[in-house]
C-alpha cells in the first residue's frame, strides 16, 4: 500500500480549489445513460476556451480536439463516459408514487430509502418501500425487487413528472477529510480529468477527446467516437470499484480486491471486454516507475470500460484503461480518495507527455 | 390504392427465416418496384429501395429499417425418421407441441411437432414442459425418405394459416415484422403523391432475430443522415399488461429511450398530434430490442427513431395485429418524410 | 502434417498473448505468401494469388489463440489465484499442469470444497512451487496456458489446443498446396477468438472481403450418450456449418460448397452448431456484410486439455479447402 502524500507538492498538476469546484458541479448534475444533456452542457463550456475542434455527434458524444505542433504527431484518443447508472420513470400512479426502472447496473438491494432528484428540474423525491412492521419474515428473506418500490414526489406533484422522465440519487458531492464522498463519481472523475488534461494537453500528440454517453447500457458512445476520430491509439478513463474490505472470516485471505483505496490510479491487464496493448500497460507502467507516481495493476477479470468498444473499431486500436479507484461504485454514496485522482491525472499527464511515434512502432507486442 | 389485406397475406405465405430471407426478399422486391427508382440486395440478403427525393444534390437520406426474416426451427439431426430440431430466433419451447410446420428439405414437406411420451424422457421431464432438444418433428415418411429428402440445417417455418378475426385484427405467424414491411409499402405509397426533398431508402433488413446482421450493414452502405426503425411491439394482452405493453389497436408506439435521438422523437410525435394519429409513447429505458440497437452505432452513429406495431403472442404462429396500426404507422412515416427539408438536419440536435 | 501439427499445439498462446505462435506461423508460412502483415491486434495476415476477372477477395480465417489462465493475486503462501480467458471449465482445470509464457511451471490445486459441490475457478489456484509470496515468480497479470504434449494414437491425435491450432495446421497446408487460383486470398491467423472474435473483427474490416470463410473446430456427436445430441462424428470428413450460436452461414455459400465437396468425391458432413461461435460472424457482419462460411473440423473434448480430431478429417479439410479456392465463387 502507498503512502499518501498530503501535499501533492512534486504534482506537475494540482487538485486545488477550481478543480474540486468543477468535479462537484459535474456530480451533482445528472446525466443518466442516454440523456447526458446536464453533464455535457459543462463539458461544452469548460473545454471551449481550450480545444480547436469541438463537436456534439449523433449520440450525443462531445468529441473535441486539441492539435499539438511539429511533425509526426500521434493521434491519442481520450474517452471518458459522462453518463452515470440512475431510473427512467415508467408510470404514474394515484397520490404522487411513480414506477420505475433501473438503468446501468444497480443492486435492487441498494435501492430503498434513498432520495432521488427526478426530471431536468431536480424534484425531490424518495424510493419508498414497505414498513418492517408490515412485512413478514419470509418476505425478509428476499430481496425487495424494484417493482415493489415506488418513487414518491408527494401527493401534488401534479404533471410535473411524468413516465421517460430520468431520476438520479441525489446525494450531494462533499469533501471528507482525505476522501472525496458523491455519487456518480463513476465517470465524473474520469470526465474531470479528461478536462484537466485538455487544459494542460502535450504540445507532441494530437489529443481527441471523448466525453461519451451511454456507456453503462453497453459501451455505446464510445465505438461510433473512435469510428469518427480514427486514432492511432487510445486510453478510457473511468472509474472502478476498489473492493478492499476484510474477508467476513479473518483467517482468510481477501484475494478478489479488484483495486485498493490509496494506491495510486488503476491500470487494466484485462477486463471482460478488452485485453490491452501492452506496448500501452508497459508505457504507463514505466510512466509511473521513473516519476515515482503511485499506481496499480487492477486485478484481471470481469468489468469494462469504453476501451472494450474502442480497440474494436475500423482495423484495430491499440487500447488500455486507467482508473481511479472508487468505493461503492453504482450505489448512492461512492467514496474516492483525492489522492488517487491527483495521481490519475498526472500519471497520465506525464505519459501523454512521453509520448513518441517509437510507442506504437513494429508490432503489437503481448 | 394497395390492397394491404392481400399483400400481407401474400408475405405470410412464405417462410425467410433470419438468414434465409430469399423468397420474402422476392415478394417484397414485387410490392417495392414501382414505388421505388432503384432496387438492390445487400451482401447479405437486406433489400434497399431507393425513392429519390426532389430537393437538390447532395441530399440526405433517410432510411426505414424494417426487418423482414422470420423465426422458426431448423433440422439438427434424424432418428427413426423423426427429425430433431433447434430453434432461429428466440421460441419458447412450451408453446411448440402440436404446431404443424413446413420442412424446407429438398423438398417442401408438411409436418407437425411432437411431444414424446414421458416414459422415453428424462424422468425430471415427466409432466414439465419438454425441452425443445426432446421433441421432434414428424413428416410422416418413413425413414429411409427422410433420410433421402431432409438434411441437418434444412429450415422449418410455421405452416399457420393467416385468420381474420373480428374488428380487422390479423392472425398468423411472423406478423412480427412483416407487419412492419407491409407499413413500409404503404408509406412507400403514400410518398408517390408527396413531394418529398431527401431521399428515402427502404430496407427489409435481414438477419434481426439472429443477429441484427441487416441493420449492422445495410447503413454501413447507406449511409443515411438519419434512421426509422419500424417493428413490432407489445399489446397488453394475456400475461402483458404493465408498462411495457400498448393498447391493442389504438395506435402506434412512439419509442422513447437512449436508442432513440429525442429530436426525432419530437418530430414524430408532433406530427401524430397534427394528423390526429393516436400512439401511446412506447418506453425503453436501456435498449430497444430492435434493429435500432445495431442501427445507431454504426459508423458515426446514426440518429434513429423507433416505431412500434402493438402486437400479441409475440414468436407464436398465432401473433395478432389491428390493421389499424399498420396504416397508422405508414401514414405517420410518410408525413414525417415528406417535411424533411434541406435544412431539416440541422435542427435535429442534442441541445435542445 | 503432424510434425507441423505438434509443433503448433505445444506453442502457448492464450487469447491476447499469440507472439510465440504468430511467430512460428510466420516462419512457416513465409515462402507461400507473397505479403504477409500483422495488424493492431496481432493478427497474422498473408496474402496469396492476384485477383483475376473470375476472382475476388477472399478472407480465410483460423484462429490461433487458445484458452488460458491470467493470474489475479498471488497469496502470502505463494499460490496464485486467476480467472479465465476464453472458455475454461473448472473440471478440465483440476490436477491439471499449466506453463506461463516465461516458462514457469504449475499445477492446479483445489480449496478444499463440499461434496457434490461443483467448484467455481475461484475454488481453484496455481502452485507453482513457491513457499512464499516473495519467491513467487508469477505476478499479477501473468499468462499461462494448459500444458500437454501431443499425443499421437495414429488416426486419432490429441492435443490440449487443437481448437484452434488444427485450423492454422489447415490453413497453411491449403497455403502450400495451393498452386493457382483466382482469388485474392488472404490468410488471416486471427487473434482474440476465445474472448469474443476480436482479432477477426479488425482483420475482416481490413482485409475488407467479398468472401469470407472461418476454419475451426466444432462438437461431435459421437461419444457415450452426448447430450444434447448432434450429428457430427470423427472421420465423417470435414464439416460445411449451416449455422452455429454467432451466425448464420450464407446459404449460397452452404450450397456452392456442398457441391464443391461431392463434385471432388470429398466426404463431408453438415453442421449445426447449437453453442459456441466462430470468426464467420466477423467476416459476415463487417462493413456493408461479407458472405460468410465455415469449414469445420469436428473435435471431441472440445477447451479440455486433450481435444481429439481425425487425422482423414483434417487432411479432407485442407482437400476441400484447396478445393474452394481454385475454382471461382458461385453465388446463386
Amino acid at each position: 500500500m502507498t503512502k499518501t502524500n498530503e501535499t501533492h507538492t512534486e504534482l506537475a498538476l494540482e487538485i486545488g480549489a477550481s478543480q474540486l469546484e468543477l468535479l462537484e458541479k459535474l456530480c451533482n448534475a445528472t446525466a443518466v445513460s442516454g440523456d447526458e444533456h446536464e453533464v455535457r452542457q459543462i463539458v461544452l463550456e469548460e473545454i471551449k476556451p481550450h480545444v480547436d475542434e469541438v463537436k456534439v455527434d449523433a449520440l450525443g458524444n462531445v468529441l473535441a480536439t486539441r492539435f499539438g505542433r511539429g511533425e509526426n504527431r500521434l493521434r491519442v484518443m481520450l474517452a471518458a463516459h459522462m453518463d452515470e447508472i440512475g431510473f427512467m420513470v415508467v408510470k404514474k400512479h394515484d397520490d404522487g408514487l411513480f414506477e420505475f426502472e433501473r438503468i446501468g447496473g444497480i443492486d435492487e438491494r441498494q435501492l430503498p430509502g434513498k432520495p432521488v432528484l427526478v426530471g431536468r428540474e431536480h424534484l425531490p423525491g424518495v424510493i419508498g418501500a414497505k414498513p418492517i412492521h408490515m412485512t413478514t419474515s419470509n418476505e425478509r428473506k428476499n430481496k425487495i425487487e424494484t417493482s415493489a418500490l415506488r418513487i414518491d414526489l408527494g401527493p401534488e406533484i401534479g404533471d410535473k413528472v411524468k413516465p421517460s422522465d430520468r431520476a438520479a440519487f441525489a446525494t450531494r458531492f462533499e469533501v471528507i477529510g482525505p476522501s472525496l464522498r458523491a455519487k456518480a463519481l463513476d465517470n465524473r472523475l474520469g470526465v474531470a480529468t479528461l478536462i484537466e488534461l485538455l487544459k494542460h494537453a502535450p504540445e507532441q500528440i494530437d489529443l481527441l477527446a471523448a466525453f461519451t454517453v451511454q456507456e453503462e447500457v453497453g459501451l455505446r458512445g464510445a465505438g461510433v467516437a473512435a469510428y469518427a476520430f480514427h486514432p492511432d491509439m487510445a486510453v478510457a478513463v473511468d472509474a472502478t470499484p476498489a473492493n478492499d474490505f476484510p474477508h467476513w472470516d479473518d483467517d482468510d485471505e481477501n484475494d478478489r480486491y479488484n483495486t485498493r483505496l490509496d494506491a495510486g490510479p488503476a491500470i487494466y491487464v484485462m477486463d471482460f471486454y478488452t485485453i490491452p496493448d501492452r506496448r500501452l500497460i508497459n508505457w504507463l507502467v514505466e510512466t509511473g516507475e521513473q516519476t515515482g507516481t503511485p499506481y496499480q495493476l487492477r486485478q484481471p477479470g470481469g468489468g469494462g470500460t469504453d476501451a472494450g468498444a474502442i480497440h474494436k473499431v475500423r482495423e484495430g486500436i491499440p487500447s488500455v484503461s486507467v482508473s481511479v479507484p472508487i468505493r461503492y461504485a453504482h450505489t448512492a454514496v461512492s467514496l474516492a480518495r483525492l489522492d488517487d485522482w491527483a495521481y490519475t491525472l498526472n500519471l497520465l499527464h506525464t505519459a501523454l507527455g512521453r509520448i513518441t511515434p517509437d510507442l506504437l512502432a513494429g508490432e503489437r507486442r503481448d | 390504392m394497395i390492397d394491404l389485406l392481400a399483400h400481407l397475406k401474400d408475405m405470410l405465405s412464405v417462410a425467410g427465416l433470419s438468414g434465409f430471407e430469399k423468397p420474402i426478399r422476392e415478394i417484397v422486391q414485387k410490392a417495392w418496384a414501382p414505388l421505388t427508382d432503384e432496387l438492390s440486395v445487400s451482401k447479405i440478403g437486406s433489400l434497399h429501395g431507393l425513392k429519390i427525393g426532389r430537393g437538390e444534390q447532395p441530399r440526405h437520406r433517410v432510411m426505414i429499417s424494417a426487418h423482414m426474416d422470420a423465426i422458426g426451427l431448423m433440422v439438427t439431426g434424424m432418428q427413426d425418421g423423426l427429425l430433431r430440431f433447434t430453434e432461429v430466433g428466440g421460441i419458447d419451447p412450451r408453446i411448440l407441441p402440436g404446431q404443424l410446420v413446413i420442412v424446407h428439405g429438398r423438398e417442401d414437406l408438411p409436418g407437425v411437432v411432437v411431444q414424446p411420451p414421458a416414459h422415453v424422457l428424462p424422468e425430471t421431464d415427466g409432466d414439465g414442459p419438454v425441452a425443445m432438444k426432446y421433441l421432434f418433428v414428424d413428416v410422416g415418411l418413413r425413414p429411409g425418405d427422410v433420410a433421402e429428402k431432409v438434411r441437418v440445417g434444412d429450415t422449418i417455418s410455421f405452416a399457420q394459416e393467416p385468420l381474420e378475426l373480428t374488428g380487422e385484427a390479423l392472425a398468423g405467424h411472423t406478423l412480427d415484422n412483416r407487419v412492419s414491411v407491409a407499413a413500409t409499402t404503404l408509406c412507400l405509397e403514400e410518398l408517390k403523391n408527396r413531394a418529398h426533398q431527401w431521399d428515402v431508402w427502404a430496407v427489409a433488413s435481414a438477419q434481426e432475430e439472429e443477429t441484427l446482421g441487416g441493420a449492422l450493414t445495410s447503413p454501413f452502405d447507406i449511409r443515411p443522415d438519419i434512421a426509422i426503425v419500424i417493428d413490432v411491439c407489445f399489446a397488453k394482452g394475456p400475461g402483458s399488461s404493465d408498462w411495457r405493453s400498448l393498447p391493442f389497436g389504438e395506435g402506434v408506439g412512439l419509442g422513447y429511450g437512449p436508442n432513440i435521438h429525442p429530436a426525432l422523437y419530437q418530430r414524430f410525435e408532433q406530427k401524430a398530434k397534427a394528423l390526429e394519429i393516436p400512439y401511446h409513447q412506447d418506453l425503453m429505458p436501456r435498449m430497444s430490442g430492435t434493429d435500432a440497437m445495431a442501427v445507431q452505432v454504426v459508423a458515426e452513429g446514426i440518429p434513429c427513431m423507433v416505431l412500434g406495431i402493438p402486437l400479441r403472442y409475440m414468436h407464436t404462429p398465432v401473433e395478432t395485429v389491428s390493421l389499424k396500426d399498420i396504416r397508422r404507422a405508414g401514414r405517420l412515416m410518410a408525413a414525417v418524410i415528406a417535411d424533411l427539408m434541406p435544412e431539416t438536419l440541422e435542427q435535429i440536435q442534442w441541445e435542445e | 502434417m503432424k510434425p507441423l501439427i505438434k509443433k503448433l499445439v505445444e506453442t502457448p498462446g492464450p487469447s491476447g498473448f499469440e507472439y510465440a505462435i504468430r511467430d512460428v506461423i510466420r516462419e512457416e508460412i513465409a515462402d507461400f505468401a507473397d505479403e504477409i502483415r500483422v495488424d493492431a491486434l496481432g493478427s497474422l495476415i498473408a496474402k496469396k494469388g492476384t485477383k483475376t476477372d473470375a476472382g475476388l477477395r477472399v478472407m480465410i480465417s483460423a484462429h490461433i489463440d487458445e484458452i488460458g489462465l491470467m493470474a489475479t493475486h498471488i497469496d502470502e503462501h505463494g499460490f496464485v489465484r486467476f480467472v479465465n480467458i476464453g472458455g475454461v471449465s473448472p473440471l478440465t482445470c483440476i490436477g491439471g499442469r499449466v506453463l506461463f509464457m516465461d516458462g514457469t511451471q504449475g499445477v492446479i490445486g483445489m480449496d478444499g470444497i463440499e461434496r457434490g459441490k461443483m467448484p467455481a475457478l475461484s475454488d481453484l489456484f496455481i502452485d507453482v512451487g513457491a513457499t512464499s509470496k516473495d519467491d513467487c515468480p508469477v505476478k499479477v497479470g501473468d499468462v499461462c496456458g494448459f500444458e500437454r504434449p501431443f499425443l499421437d494414437l495414429g488416426k486419432r491425435m490429441v492435443a490440449k489446443s487443437m481448437d484452434d491450432r488444427i485450423a492454422a495446421v489447415v490453413a497453411i497446408e491449403a497455403m502450400k498446396r495451393l498452386k493457382n487460383t483466382p482469388h485474392e486470398v488472404h490468410f488471416v491467423f486471427s487473434t482474440q477468438e476465445e474472448v469474443g472474435l476480436r482479432g477477426a473483427i479488425t482483420a475482416a474490416y481490413g482485409v475488407d472481403p467479398e468472401v469470407g470463410f472461418a476454419i475451426d473446430v466444432t462438437r461431435s456427436g459421437d461419444t457415450p450418450r452426448t447430450n444434447p445430441k448432434m450429428a457430427t462424428a470423427l472421420g465423417d470428413g470435414p464439416a460445411i456449418k449451416v449455422r452455429d450460436a454467432s451466425f448464420i452461414a450464407d446459404p449460397r455459400l452452404v450450397e456452392w460448397m456442398v457441391k464443391s465437396a461431392q463434385d471432388a468425391g470429398i466426404p463431408y458432413q453438415m453442421e449445426v452448431l447449437e453453442a459456441g461461435g466462430t470468426d464467420g460472424r466477423a467476416i459476415q457482419l463487417t462493413r456493408a456484410g461479407v458472405p460468410a462460411g465455415c469449414v469445420s473440423i469436428v473435435c471431441r473434448y472440445i477447451h479440455s486439455p486433450s481435444e481429439m480430431v481425425d487425422s482423414d478429417d483434417v487432411e479432407n479439410a485442407v482437400r476441400l479447402l484447396v478445393k474452394l479456392l481454385e475454382a471461382p465463387i458461385i453465388l446463386d
